[in-house]
Parts: C-alpha cells; sequence; structure tokens
C-alpha cells in the first residue's frame, strides 16, 4: 500500500543499546519487566520451598531459619525483596497511571523517581529488619 | 481512507484486566502478611503455622500464589512475545511456563493442605 503523503524521512535507528538514554519512567518500566522476570525464574521456586519448609514441622522450620542466618543467604533474600518491593511500587504507580492518575510529564517523572526511591528505602528497611 | 479488518484472538483486554485485578489482589495480601511479619519479627514455628491455620489467611494465601501464577503467565508471555521470534522456540517456551506455574499451584495447594 502506498502513502504518497507521507515524506520518506531518515530518522535515525539507535539500536544500540548504549546510546539510547532512557528516561526516568523508562527506567522504572525496564526495571519492572527485569525483577518480573527475575522472580518469575527464581523467586517463585524458592518462595515456595521456603513456604513447605518453614509450615512442614518445628525442626525444618529451626533448619530453615538456620540456613537463611548466613550473610550470603541473607543478601539473596535482600536482593529478591529489592525486586519484590521494586515491582510492587511500580505496579501501583501503573495501576494509578490506568486511573489517569499522575499522568502528565512533570508528574510522571516525580513519580518514577518515587517509586525508585519507595523501592530503595523499603529494602533498607528489609536489610535493617534482617541484621 | 484505509480499509482494515482487525484481526486477532482478542485476548488482549482480558489479559489487561487478569493482570491488574491479580496486582490488586496481590497488594492487598501483601499487606496482611506485611502486618504480620512487623508485628512478628522473631517469629517462632507456633505463631507462623499458628497464622496460616486460620482458613481466611489459608485462603488469602492461596488466592495470591493464583494470583501470582496467572499475573505470572500474561506478564511471561508479553516478554517471550517481544523477544522471541522464532515460533517453534516461543511456543516451547510458552508451553514450558505453563507447565512450570501449573506445577506450582499444584505444589502450592499442597503444601498449604498438607494433602
Amino acid at each position: 500500500m502506498a502513502y504518497p503523503s507521507v515524506a520518506i524521512k531518515k530518522r535515525p535507528k539507535h539500536l544500540e543499546l548504549w546510546k539510547i538514554r532512557l528516561p526516568i519512567p523508562g527506567v522504572v518500566s525496564i526495571l519492572h519487566r527485569i525483577t518480573g522476570f527475575g522472580m518469575f525464574l527464581a523467586l517463585i521456586p524458592i518462595l515456595l520451598v521456603i513456604l513447605d519448609r518453614s509450615l512442614a514441622s518445628q525442626e525444618s522450620f529451626e533448619d530453615l531459619r538456620f540456613q537463611l542466618s548466613g550473610p550470603l543467604p541473607k543478601l539473596i533474600v535482600l536482593a529478591f525483596s529489592w525486586a519484590f518491593l521494586h515491582h510492587f511500587f511500580a505496579g501501583i504507580r501503573y495501576l494509578l497511571l490506568d486511573l489517569h492518575w499522575g499522568i502528565d510529564l512533570p508528574s510522571t517523572r516525580f513519580w518514577s523517581k518515587a517509586v525508585l526511591v519507595a523501592g530503595a528505602v523499603s529494602t533498607l528497611l528489609v536489610a535493617v529488619a534482617l541484621w | 481512507m484505509v480499509k482494515r479488518i482487525v484481526v486477532g484472538a482478542h485476548y488482549g483486554l482480558r489479559d489487561w484486566l487478569m493482570q491488574r485485578v491479580t496486582a490488586v489482589i496481590m497488594v492487598l495480601a501483601t499487606l496482611v502478611f506485611a502486618a504480620f511479619f512487623i508485628t512478628h519479627l522473631s517469629m517462632e514455628f507456633e505463631d507462623w503455622q499458628g497464622f496460616l491455620s486460620f482458613q481466611a489467611i489459608r485462603v488469602l494465601t492461596l488466592l495470591f500464589f493464583l494470583s501470582l501464577f496467572l499475573h505470572a503467565w500474561v506478564g511471561i508471555r508479553d516478554i517471550l512475545m517481544d523477544y522471541v521470534q522464532p515460533v517453534g522456540i516461543r511456543l516451547t517456551l510458552q508451553i514450558a511456563t505453563i507447565i512450570a506455574l501449573v506445577s506450582y499451584a499444584l505444589w502450592t495447594v499442597s503444601i498449604l493442605w498438607r494433602v
């Protein structure tokens, strides 16, 4: 099909990822996708194992608590906490955007920053509770 | 005037809605569990088992996980549609995702009700 009225412009194609400077809402968006994918791959099975061990018996509960008390397991728990919390806050922002809340450019930038900060601060609180 | 016939499986709106309904359910369940964890920072087995012995909490937990699995399906399918172009590989990965999520759902029920 021909579109005679549309002039063929030579548009820059920045498919080189390092040349794209992603705006903050874009950062929140790609992190939402990355954390979601990461949680699907790793967190869901880990969470189910933890749920299983924590409820099976008193012994398995204590055993789980002991295994999660090392610095490396705590770090892994913290990393997944951030993934969950970022996904959580970014998701709430998307629900609000569906309600046309915070949709103009200044508020979208502000609330994207707020989502990043909320994810970081709440992860910090998890860290305090863990250590 | 361009005449177009829009075709498709018409699952767009359903999936869009599913992603949001499951998200809201998970937010509510997360708040309930967060409240429990914050008030039980040094939790013992009896506290945890006692909490999950409430039928309402068990149902809420199951609801959370079922929402999670449906939510994960929509999200993973979107990711696969975006990045995996060869149909054969994409279909294989989608089937693997479905099998994983259905298995997780059965596993969750067996954990919560100790079948």
